[in-house]
């Protein structure tokens, strides 16, 4: 039985092997993301050359300056891949983290913008992902731009989203906009359709995302677990039924 | 050594200062805050450094903000801010948006004593329409047109954090938590509580030293045990989620948030225990 965070996990893993994209050596997690991070830990535990750098990790950290390194890092190009979400996303791949109506979030307010502004204009791949799916949050066009996804000519940017990952499909996106490139298994292109506020491409016919292999859901439920214990227990005990302390042997890598 | 009680502390604070606060993450002075609404200080700004949580939100409540700049304001997994959600509806705060690597960058203006500083990214952001602050330029070394952000030098009259120990040099040992640092140079003073005071010099132990801050940029320091809790603390202690839960539920609604600050920051025993 293979659950729905599960297939996620095993969907971004695979956006991030792409062989078609810029590769990914160095990829930096942010806070509250544990599907994002646990796609990280399942590409490292494959036997992928990868460096993970997950900034809310409690203990063994890998930074000694906080997030002002990361930043500091990022600028430089010496971080591969992000994550990133949105209260809203667009058509366009913009991204709202500040809230809904005018300025600056008069109706529903969310968190604020982060580093969303510069870790989406200078890390060559950004991989966007919100697990709800509806036309609430995926919108023809976002009340207030936190980030953009599309620059003018002439402004620096290193990259843009890859792909939109939802709980009903993956997006892929080619720099103008998005085309549907899966739906996972219980969604079809109509109900995909239903609860997507933005226009995009689709073929006429569109694959299933791929289940997780059978070694890949042995990582996920056993090394890969492992690492996310530490900081992420709740979500472990929600999707695997693991606490931290049924595994006083923890190991890190 | 420039050592007082948190109360005491708390009173170097005027009201309306702008005063610099480290995320939840990062040696989050929460005892400190609490110390402030017990002070019934007034008229601050709040600026979080990148970005803020449970001791931003606590201030917002009691009424001690008037305006909050910071890159987000959130708890974490237990959710939203609810007093700062609150008080940005009823339009009781100004709150003055940002993004993460801007605020770093500002303050290393201050830190280098420099004017401004440019930062890539953010154009197309709505953040630079609502920043009249924040101006864009043509890259002067550049050949063709290569626009940037030029982020002005921020000085916080205060900066307060929570640290492990401090001597009685007054240098503060913040361990990896080095972007700290970076606070305490550009702030014209540091308001800093400590788990214990220890003998000898930090800055003459080779291994403690990088991990410390000099005391020349500290203006007091107060103990104050379990001081970030409920943050966690290094590894000294850890985040204490069940009473952030609780934090998130009870401040949910101005009467419940009242219950908390009786209960949790003017009860004498709440008190006796910092």
């Amino acid at each position: 039985m293979i659950n729905s965070q599960e297939r996620l996990i095993a969907a971004i893993a695979r956006l991030i092997l792409d062989p078609s994209a810029p590769q990914a050596r160095h990829i930096a997690v942010g806070a509250a993301s544990p599907i994002p991070a646990a796609a990280c830990w399942l590409v490292k535990k494959l036997g992928h050359d990868v460096r993970l750098s997950l900034l809310h990790r409690p203990t063994g950290n890998p930074f000694t300056e906080g997030t002002r390194e990361l930043f500091d890092l990022t600028g430089q190009g010496r971080i591969d891949l992000f994550f990133l979400g949105g209260g809203q996303i667009d058509g366009q791949a913009n991204i709202n983290l500040l809230g809904t109506g005018d300025w600056p979030g008069t109706g529903t307010r969310f968190p604020g913008s982060f580093g969303s502004a510069f870790m989406y204009m200078m890390t060559p791949r950004t991989i966007l992902f919100r697990e709800e799916h509806s036309a609430r949050v995926l919108v023809p066009k976002v009340d207030l731009v936190s980030a953009p996804g599309i620059s003018a000519p002439g402004v620096f940017r290193r990259g843009t989203a890859q792909a939109l990952v939802t709980g009903k499909c993956v997006f892929g996106f080619d720099g103008t906009g998005f085309n549907l490139a899966s739906v996972h298994p219980g969604e079809t292109a109509e109900t995909v359709r239903e609860a997507t506020g933005f226009s995009y491409r689709e073929t006429p016919t569109v694959p299933f995302t791929p289940d997780p292999t059978e070694a890949e859901l042995a990582l996920l439920r056993g090394v890969v677990c492992d690492e996310m214990l530490e900081t992420y227990p709740d979500f472990c005990r929600r999707v695997w039924g693991r606490t931290a302390e049924a595994n006083p042997d923890r190991k890190t890598a | 050594m420039r050592q007082i009680d948190l109360e005491q502390l708390a009173a170097r604070v005027p009201d309306g200062a702008l005063l610099a606060l480290p995320p939840d993450n990062s040696l989050s002075p929460a005892a400190f805050a609490r110390a402030l609404v017990r002070r019934n200080v007034r008229g601050l700004r709040l600026l979080g450094v990148p970005v803020s949580g449970y001791a931003t939100d606590l201030l917002i409540g009691a009424g001690c903000v008037a305006s909050v700049q910071t890159s987000a304001v959130t708890l974490g997994e237990a959710g939203t801010a609810p007093r700062f959600v609150a008080a940005l509806a009823a339009g009781t705060i100004k709150v003055i948006d940002a993004t993460c690597p801007a605020i770093h960058t500002m303050l290393q203006a201050a830190e280098k004593g420099v004017p401004f500083m440019p930062l890539r990214g953010v154009l197309g952001s709505d953040l630079v329409t609502h920043r009249p602050d924040w101006k864009v330029i043509d890259n002067p070394f550049a050949e063709s047109g290569d626009p940037i952000l030029l982020l002005p030098a921020l000085s916080p009259d205060i900066a307060a954090f929570h640290a492990v120990c401090a001597d009685r040099d007054g240098n503060v040992y913040v361990g990896r938590r080095r972007e700290l640092a970076t606070i305490a140079h550009a702030s014209k003073t540091c308001l800093v509580t400590v788990e214990r005071i220890i003998d000898g010099n930090l800055l003459e132990d080779e291994r403690m030293a990088p991990g410390t801050i000099n005391g020349l940029y500290i203006g007091a320091v107060a103990v104050a045990e379990k001081g970030a809790w409920p943050i966690g603390l290094l590894d000294q202690y850890s985040l204490d989620a069940a009473h952030f839960a609780e934090y998130a539920k009870m401040a949910r609604t101005e009467e419940g948030f009242r219950s908390y600050l009786d209960r949790y920051v003017l009860a004498p025993a709440a008190v006796a225990a910092e």
